[in-house]
């Protein structure tokens, strides 16, 4: 009995504190996030935007669209999945951009590939947010020979047009013969592998509607 | 126990801010002399670039933790002591990487998940139980100053070392020709590990040097 009343006092004063520090970083932490968030989101717009044209090649202007009831539509800001048609400077349509992610060595690895209808082929791509090794896994950022890769990757669809013909794979490098092969990292098996998984499972989910729906893409939306 | 031990020091020697200030630089530097910190000191200083973003990310977590451990210091009861500073850490840290992200998003693509963890980085919440806790606002400002600059140079002496043998570069400007063979392990971690020890061998030569004379 008599401990306790000796504690009772100090609990409240315990919880008083945590409380009291409890809600002075909440408002700090609520009023740092709401002043920084306009900025913060131009900026990731704007580095997507440019990630946009780096992977469609000629492409200055883009249009987002967002596959719904079985077609593609003009995407709105809060729409998720969506992917972006590039057009050069005339409106003439470049290609495809399209956001994919999977898991890496060490976290989920976000890509961004460029793809061209006509070709059929992954024309571009640029890594969005990785967290692979320094030196060795980030090496799919840099590597000029593991870039290379994706000017040419082919993705053609089979005569169904309702998945791909050849499965993307990877092989070791110095060693890619077929024009749907990845020439691989050494030192970053993993890595190059995981781009694989992200670049084929995307491709297996898009080719197809996109092929169906590509007459869509051709024309400049001037809205 | 500990705090005896303080007052007792405080009454030998009655140090000055400008002490406290002076202490972080050299005689008690965080990372060459404490070696406090190691995490963010050995993963984030493979260049010259991120070492000082994190240094400065971590010296202003450190400074504000000070300002407001030392403000509630005599509203925090001691049992409750650890958590409130964690708190009080985490906050800003969450703070810093709002920030940063608003700055560059390249930026906070290099520092990733060094940022988070700021927040069980054993210098800020040592400075916190250990001078903050016990010191008035003014005092732990001048000690955290001279702790974060202390540790901001550290990091920058590893990151430029790391960066000019590893990358051939310093802030990303290529500083040999053509035919510099970089030396890949300085920015793997390895690197960090070779680099921090050549640093804390030449400090405690100096020391000596400076302690026989």
């Amino acid at each position: 009995m008599n401990k306790q009343e000796t504690i009772a006092p100090n609990s409240f004063k315990m919880i008083r504190a945590m409380a009291g520090i409890g809600i002075l970083c909440g408002l700090l932490i609520v009023f740092t996030y709401e002043g920084t968030k306009p900025r913060i989101e131009t900026l990731r717009a704007e580095a997507l935007k440019e990630a946009i044209f780096k992977v469609i090649p000629g492409s200055t202007q883009m249009q987002p669209y967002v596959y719904q009831d079985n077609t593609f539509k003009p995407a709105n800001k809060s729409d998720e999945d969506v992917i972006y048609a590039g057009y050069d400077d005339s409106g003439v349509f470049k290609g495809l951009a399209i956001v994919a992610a999977g898991q890496g060595y060490a976290d989920i690895i976000r890509i961004i590939y460029g793809y061209s209808i006509d070709q059929q082929e992954v024309i571009g791509f640029y890594v969005l947010e990785s967290k692979e090794t320094p030196g060795l896994g980030d090496k799919i950022e840099k590597d000029p020979d593991f870039l290379d890769n994706f000017t040419d990757l082919d993705v053609s669809l089979n005569e169904d047009k309702d998945a791909l013909k050849n499965k993307v794979t990877t092989v070791k490098s110095g060693s890619k013969v077929n024009e749907y092969e990845i020439d691989g990292i050494t030192g970053a098996t993993i890595s190059s592998r995981a781009i694989e998984d992200i670049i084929a499972s995307s491709a297996e989910k898009w080719m197809p509607i996109i092929h169906k729906n590509r007459s869509i893409f051709k024309n400049i939306d001037n809205e | 126990m500990s705090n005896n031990q303080n007052h007792n020091e405080s009454l030998k020697t009655v140090p000055t801010s400008t002490d406290e200030f002076i202490k972080g630089l050299w005689r008690e530097n965080p990372v060459f002399v404490q070696v406090l910190g190691m995490c963010p000191v050995l993963a984030v200083s493979n260049t010259a670039e991120n070492a000082l973003a994190m240094g400065v990310a971590t010296a202003f977590v450190l400074l504000m933790s000070n300002i407001l451990v030392s403000l509630l210091r005599n509203f925090i009861p001691k049992e409750v002591r650890i958590a409130s500073y964690i708190l009080i850490i985490a906050t800003f840290v969450t703070i810093t990487d709002y920030v940063i992200q608003a700055i560059s998003v390249d930026l906070h693509k290099s520092l990733g998940a060094f940022i988070s963890l700021i927040v069980v980085n054993c210098l800020i919440l040592s400075r916190a139980e250990a001078f903050a806790s016990k010191n008035t606002v003014g005092k732990s400002i001048m000690d955290a100053l001279g702790m974060g600059i202390g540790f901001i140079i550290a990091l920058f002496s590893l990151g430029a070392v790391r960066e000019i043998l590893g990358n051939g570069a310093f802030f990303g400007f290529s500083l040999f020709p053509d035919g510099f063979q970089e030396w890949v392990i300085m920015i793997l971690p390895a690197g960090g590990f070779f680099t921090l020890a050549a640093w804390l061998l030449i400090f405690n030569l100096i020391k000596q040097k400076r302690a026989q004379s």
